[in-house]
């Protein structure tokens, strides 16, 4: 891939992680990730990194949905709360589980929930 | 079980997905929605907000141990906010079945992405890990290989 292909790719890729942010409410992290390994960052560097890119995007996406009227602070309270104790008992259980079983059993529970959505 | 109840404990179920990398906060929107009751839209807007003090952590965390690039991704931050603008008013304008048909879709493409990735590190680690234990001979030929 030649440089300006790469700049190109790289920007539009950009645009994109921002669209399907905002419109899913989230999800933007997944694709950030590959785009900057893609801008020449290591594997470490993009992951770090692309909290940077994502953290403007909930903030600028949150104001617009609170603007618009989606917003109990009771809700945000307790999904607060839950997050951040199971984000805790994640980070701790990482390394003593199967990264394969999780990533497929995850993975399968995607698309099963996808497929619900979209049926439902 | 009151409706708080229900919603800290698909959060903290989020948020163990999110604490390993996995997801974030993609199957956290659904749980909300499923299992919570709450509409599309709200759960996407509680999902963008309990993800920030989040992320300021980890941002945190991370510059400090220098993994964090500053200077060669401004215009992939700068473009990547301008595309938030578009897609959340996009979002605002959609009807709630739209936006969960949609979701459900991009739930599904995430998923088949996150499997064949997961696959294809699984196939790699168990190469290298022959290719070791043929030249470091860490298992013994006679022992069969179950």
């Amino acid at each position: 891939m030649n440089g300006k292909t790469k700049t190109m790719l790289v920007c539009g890729g950009s645009v994109a992680v921002g669209l399907v942010s905002g419109f899913f409410g989230g999800g933007g992290g997944m694709l950030a990730v590959p785009l900057l390994a893609l801008s020449g960052l290591d594997q470490k560097r993009s992951h770090a990194t692309a909290l940077l890119v994502i953290l403007p995007i909930c903030i600028i996406s949150a104001s617009i949905y609170i603007a618009a009227g989606f917003f109990d602070g009771q809700i945000v309270l307790c999904a607060c709360i839950g997050v951040v104790l199971g984000g805790i008992v994640g980070a701790a259980l990482l390394n003593k589980l199967n990264p394969t079983l999780i990533g497929i059993m995850f993975a399968l529970m995607m698309i099963g929930i996808g497929i619900k959505l979209v049926i439902v | 079980m009151t409706a708080q109840q229900i919603i800290i404990i698909v959060s903290f179920f989020g948020g163990i997905i999110g604490g390993m990398g996995m997801g974030g906060g993609t199957l956290l929107i659904p749980l909300l929605t499923l299992a919570a009751g709450l509409s599309q839209h709200l759960a996407q807007a509680v999902n963008l907000i309990a993800f920030i003090p989040m992320s300021v952590v980890a941002l945190v965390i991370h510059k400090k141990n220098g993994y964090v690039t500053f200077g060669k991704t401004v215009h992939i931050v700068v473009l990547a906010a301008i595309g938030a603008v578009g897609g959340s008013f996009l979002a605002k304008y959609s009807g709630g079945y739209i936006l969960r048909a949609c979701y459900g879709a991009f739930l599904i493409a995430l998923g088949v992405f996150q499997l064949g990735k997961t696959i294809k590190t699984a196939v790699e680690n168990k190469k290298s890990q022959n290719s070791q234990s043929k030249r470091g001979r860490l298992i013994p030929p006679s022992i069969p290989n179950s």
